[in-house]
């Protein structure tokens, strides 16, 4: 057979593809499970990592079964918009482990694209932001966890924020990234540099959070940068504070709320102990 | 066609004819994924699997490949199995995978998986080929895992992310030397070890 004609190379070249693609989509779609449950459930290691962090007594390790953890200390799992409102709710798998439903690094592009159509003073968008929110119960302490999403030097970078009941205290973080240098900008992801972050608090207005070169020298809303990694530190020191700037109306709502619960029970309580008190007045 | 020793064809590439120090092919992604221990292995054997299934569909088809259009036909077989290779590590080995991120799928552009196909796999049969495949990937390999010891060793003061370095060193002042990690070190070591095969292997020295 004459290999070099026409026909022959444009009928060998669609067989070839047409097989090579089909062998593709079969792979594709029987590992595609796996996959997203790979991604499920790094997500849902990194929140629970970042809430850990707020409690020695709780730890993670490489033989912790992630899924059924996360089952056992969430209390509930939603979305907010930039207006403090909640808008939908996650699954949080307490029926079915399979069904736990988090937002991925893939949701959190999304919702940062919107926030930086936000930033940009483009129109009013803060009520079509879905951003998620994880509540987890930590030995009997209320954690919320709060992802955050930006740019780094090479590609992007994100983590999650653990932050206790007053809404502005950090307990734990997380940091990952895609792509920053090894041994320099990825260094976030490392336990000297996450360490910094439990018992920081967000400031107020536009300066929340920094990242500081040279030291933060103590200050409250600040942790140290990594040297050698100037722009993956300021990076994420800028996506941490734009981040919580959206969560805020959400957290301080959530925090007044609570105060004003805890105040009522206080209230309730001592009206009750008023009364107790009275009816033994009457009855002596 | 000749038979084909096939010990020879395999041991070859690993050190007479290795394709990073004597035929300097692949040298970006041996820059690229040799700062820690285990991502090098990770990619020594994707590279490894790689070129030898390559080689092996390659030889297989190389009777029936129109001429005109064998580099194409080459490009869609690797890339075939760099896809397969890179859904599979994302599946089973997530984390690795996320360490390697783009590098797997830059295993299509390595000039060895091409340059066998080319040069060995469509002139022979399907066993010789998929052994030179795997020659060469492990001779790679070997480079790969050569130069990520030293620079985990030197540059994190790591083996495989376990400590080597006594933490006491470093109290006494031992720093690690930041420069392994970047990559102008690795291809100061990959000249440091083309200059140490070619002072052992006279032969390979140009006149």
């Amino acid at each position: 057979m004459n290999t070099n004609s026409n026909t022959y190379t444009v009928i060998y070249s669609t067989v070839l593809v047409v097989v090579v693609a089909a062998v593709l989509a079969f792979a594709a779609m029987a590992l595609k499970p796996m996959q997203d449950e790979n991604v499920k459930k790094e997500t849902i290691t990194q929140v629970l990592t970042a809430a850990a962090q707020s409690d020695a007594d709780v730890t993670i390790s490489e033989d912790t079964n992630v899924m059924e953890m996360y089952v056992e200390k969430i209390t509930d799992a939603f979305y907010v918009d930039g207006n403090g409102n909640r808008k939908g709710q996650m699954n949080m798998g307490k029926e079915d482990l399979n069904k736990i439903q988090v937002a991925t690094t893939a949701d959190l592009k999304n919702q940062n694209d919107i926030i930086k159509k936000i930033e940009a003073g483009q129109a009013d968008l803060l009520s079509s932001l879905e951003l998620p929110v994880y509540v987890l119960d930590i030995n009997g302490k209320e954690i919320t966890v709060i992802p955050c999403y930006g740019a780094g030097l090479w590609g992007p970078i994100w983590g999650y924020l653990a932050v206790t009941e007053d809404g502005k205290t950090i307990a734990g973080a997380v940091f990952d990234h895609k792509s920053e240098t090894p041994g320099l900008g990825a260094k976030i992801t490392e336990d000297f540099f996450q360490g910094q972050f439990p018992g920081k608090k967000f400031g107020e207005g536009e300066e929340r959070f920094a990242v500081v070169k040279g030291g933060a020298k103590g200050a409250e809303n600040g942790v140290d940068a990594i040297s050698g990694a100037t722009i993956t530190s300021q990076a994420l020191g800028k996506t941490i504070n734009t981040w919580s700037k959206y969560y805020e109306p959400y957290l301080s709502k959530a925090a007044a709320a609570k105060q004003a619960a805890a105040e009522m029970a206080a209230a309730q309580e001592a009206a009750e102990e008023a009364e107790a008190e009275e009816t033994e007045n009457v009855e002596e | 066609m000749k038979d084909f020793d096939f010990k020879e064809t395999f041991l070859n590439p690993i050190f007479k004819g290795n394709p990073i120090s004597v035929l300097v092919l692949g040298i970006c992604s041996s820059l690229a994924v040799t700062v820690q221990l285990k991502g090098a292995c990770v990619m020594a054997l994707s590279v490894t699997i790689v070129t030898a299934l390559s080689s092996l569909v390659a030889s297989l088809l190389r009777n029936t490949i129109p001429n005109r259009i064998r580099i194409i036909v080459q490009l869609v077989v690797v890339a075939l199995m760099v896809i397969l290779v890179d859904q599979v590590l994302k599946a089973y080995v997530y984390s690795v995978s996320k360490t390697l991120s783009v590098y797997i799928g830059l295993i299509i552009t390595n000039c060895i998986v091409m340059g066998r196909i080319e040069a060995f796999a469509l002139g022979n049969k399907p066993f010789a080929s998929f052994m030179d495949g795997l020659g060469n990937g492990i001779g790679y390999g070997l480079i790969l895992v050569i130069v990520a010891f030293f620079r985990e060793l030197l540059g994190s003061g790591t083996l495989f992310g376990f400590r080597i370095i006594p933490e006491s060193f470093y109290d006494l002042g031992y720093m690690n030397n930041g420069l392994m990690i970047l990559p102008p070190m690795a291809l100061i070591l990959l000249g440091c070890i083309i200059w140490a095969q070619r002072s052992i292997q006279k032969e390979l020295q140009e006149k």
